[in-house]
């Protein structure tokens, strides 16, 4: 994917000269191994500075909220579903972007390539067809990058952007027979208490710090819940019963919404796997109304419409 | 003050032993990083560590701390008085503590230990504590001690610092309290000329990779409007989701919130961690709020630390170059680059 670069260089180049748009979001080459920084271009003068390889791992629909600019973006399968749940949420028009299409063989799990190379510090990272190399003071290693794919897009169904304006490259091949819920049909096979303590146990880390919920394109409330104070639905302390309502809670308004993009994990600083609350809605929203979220621009998420002559008894 | 050496194994029973007179903390693997735990049974020091993931402001400073009790039951003769929470003031040793974050720490004191006011809270923990250094013989790529005035051996705020020497540790006695402590150790050999003048040029190396010290000058003789009002603010913030990573990692942030909780009857005044990057922050009353968007947030933070701190106190930047949020940002916001920014 490190062939992308000067792709989308020249792209965004062209469409700000243009004027097709007046910033470009993408991302620039971090100051640390294996992590990228968002960036907002408005200069063509300064295209240079996008970047692109298997750490860009975030989701840039994040950063279209709120805007009025006419803009162009980057957008892997995952980060332009969120783009169409956006458009369909009202959040944006899609009139105001101009997406550009990453067709995504995914990113990588850089606390999977961390706990392999152990203490050992990476200073330096370097990726090329297929694997990468992490180099420190007195060692350098060279993974296959399907060995080390982010959990989320390990099991990925859709790697090419559902809905662009142009693609930086040649479709990718999908990946077939994946069951991406394994993980969930393990825990609901466990016993009432079976779950509560395996949840329990998953978020015993958390430190309340909101990264996970700020850096979900779906969480857009101009005030979260967690921080209101007329009636205060949730203690601040870090009280497990607070912090467990929290995660849920969070979980919940996703629902039928989530794209498995895995921002919310990329980001945690505790290495808090939070996917396995939102995945459990996604494999429901999947069984329950045949619905994978920001795959069409024609049609509401299940949770927010109501029709009469809906096939399920139980909301009738 | 005696420096001694401690063979590594003895030395870990020697702390084994010290858990009659203080807590011991010690650096321990939990997960994918490492926390400070207690050594109690079946806690495995780990002192090849690089850092903790949290910094060890939270031994003094919890993030969730009950200051008061009370009850809102009538019939109670102290029915809506403010009793201070019971607490444990016992002596502490923080063992394998990083130099960067003794550094933190004194630069907290200067918050919470004031001749105006005095936190009695954070003041009798910190007191209660001996903090046991582990000098860096390897700092990360990450690391800026010694651009922030302070060093991967350096003696500020630490009351004893452990210098390894590859089978064994030179403990050097830096304080009264850190004499008392070693007192207490039991074992080990006094060290010799060789092992302390081998323990020096161990130190120097170390310090080599490292950036050159930041002078608070340039950025002091701006005035607080220049930066707050410079261009590249909006930059900066673009990627910050306004999470709370940078400042709970931190060990100089210090923000605090109040909150009231009451179960039935029965209630309790906690504080917590507060977070300048959240919008709820600086929310009046009112409904206004000062800093309404997000790169007021990112600019406060940044001003704080490498400005406001600067002006007020005169003792150098808010911050001891850990490193934790420049490795740890999920959005890779570098506060190496922001203080190029404001100081050039």
């Amino acid at each position: 994917m490190i062939a992308y670069t000067e792709k989308i260089r020249e792209i965004a180049k062209k469409l700000l000269e243009a004027g097709t748009v007046e910033v470009f979001v993408g991302y620039k080459k971090g100051s640390v191994p294996m992590m990228n920084e968002p960036v907002l271009i408005r200069d063509p003068a300064h295209v240079d500075t996008l970047h692109w390889d298997s750490n860009c791992g975030l989701n840039l629909c994040n950063y279209l909220t709120r805007r009025s600019e006419k803009i162009g973006i980057l957008a892997t399968g995952c980060n332009s579903r969120n783009m169409v749940t956006h458009v369909v949420e009202n959040q944006i028009k899609r009139e105001q972007l101009y997406i550009v299409g990453i067709p995504c063989t995914g990113m990588i799990d850089h606390r999977a390539v961390k706990r392999k190379v152990g203490p050992k510090e990476i200073l330096d990272f370097t990726e090329k067809d297929g694997s990468f190399t992490v180099r420190g003071r007195d060692f350098e290693e060279t993974f296959k990058k399907t060995d080390y794919l982010q959990t989320n897009c390990a099991v990925c169904r859709h790697r090419n952007p559902v809905e662009y304006d142009e693609l930086v490259a040649d479709p990718v091949e999908e990946q077939e027979g994946i069951d991406p819920y394994k993980d969930v049909k393990k825990i609901e096979t466990l016993s009432p208490e079976g779950k509560e303590g395996f949840f329990e146990r998953l978020i015993s880390r958390c430190i309340r710090c909101y990264s996970c919920r700020n850096a979900c394109p779906l969480c857009y409330c101009p005030t979260c819940f967690v921080d209101e104070s007329k009636p205060q639905w949730v203690g601040k302390s870090n009280d497990a019963t607070d912090t467990m309502t929290f995660h849920f809670l969070r979980a919940y308004h996703c629902a039928g919404r989530c794209t498995d993009c895995g921002a919310c994990e990329r980001v945690c600083p505790v290495g808090i796997s939070m996917r396995q609350f939102t995945k459990k809605l996604n494999k429901d929203a999947e069984e329950l109304f045949s619905w994978e979220a920001g795959l069409t621009l024609d049609q509401r998420p299940p949770m927010d419409v109501y029709r009469p002559d809906d096939y399920n008894d139980f909301v009738k | 003050m005696t420096d001694k050496i401690f063979a590594k194994e003895a030395w870990i029973e020697a702390l084994k032993g010290l858990t009659k007179d203080y807590e011991v903390f010690v650096p321990a693997g939990d997960g994918d990083f490492h926390t400070f735990k207690p050594l109690e049974n079946g806690t495995k020091p780990d002192f090849g560590y690089q850092n903790t993931r949290l910094s060890p402001k939270s031994l003094v400073y919890p993030q969730s701390e009950r200051m008061f009790d009370y009850s809102l039951d009538e019939n109670d003769p102290d029915a809506h008085i403010l009793n201070e929470a019971s607490r444990d003031y016992a002596p502490r040793a923080i063992v394998g503590i990083r130099p960067c974050d003794a550094h933190a720490f004194q630069i907290v004191k200067l918050n919470f230990d004031t001749p105006e006011y005095r936190d009695p809270f954070w003041v009798k923990r910190f007191e209660s504590s001996t903090l046991v250094g582990l000098g860096c013989h390897e700092p990360c790529a990450t690391c800026f001690c010694t651009a922030m005035g302070g060093g991967p051996f350096d003696e500020k705020g630490l009351d004893v610092l452990l210098y390894d020497m590859g089978d064994a540790y030179l403990a050097r006695s830096v304080t009264e309290k850190g004499q008392a402590f070693l007192d207490k150790t039991q074992g080990g050999e006094k060290a010799d000329e060789k092992s302390l003048k081998r323990a020096g040029e161990l130190a120097a190396g170390a310090a080599e990779a490292l950036p050159d010290p930041v002078p608070v000058d340039p950025i002091k003789r701006k005035t607080i409007n220049e930066l707050f009002d410079a261009p590249f603010w909006e930059d900066v913030a673009f990627p910050c989701l306004n999470c709370g990573t940078c400042t709970f990692l931190c060990p100089t942030c210090w923000c605090f919130d109040i909150q009231d909780e009451v179960q039935g009857n029965q209630g309790g005044r906690i504080r917590n961690w507060d977070s300048c990057m959240f919008p709820i922050f600086t929310l009046h009353g009112s409904g206004h709020n000062p800093r309404d968007q997000k790169f007021q947030r990112v600019r406060q933070r940044f001003m704080h630390k490498l400005k406001y701190y600067v002006d007020k106190y005169g003792d150098g930047f808010q911050c001891s170059g850990c490193g934790r949020c420049v490795q740890f940002c999920p959005v890779n916001i570098d506060i190496r680059e922001v203080l190029q920014l404001m100081g050039n």
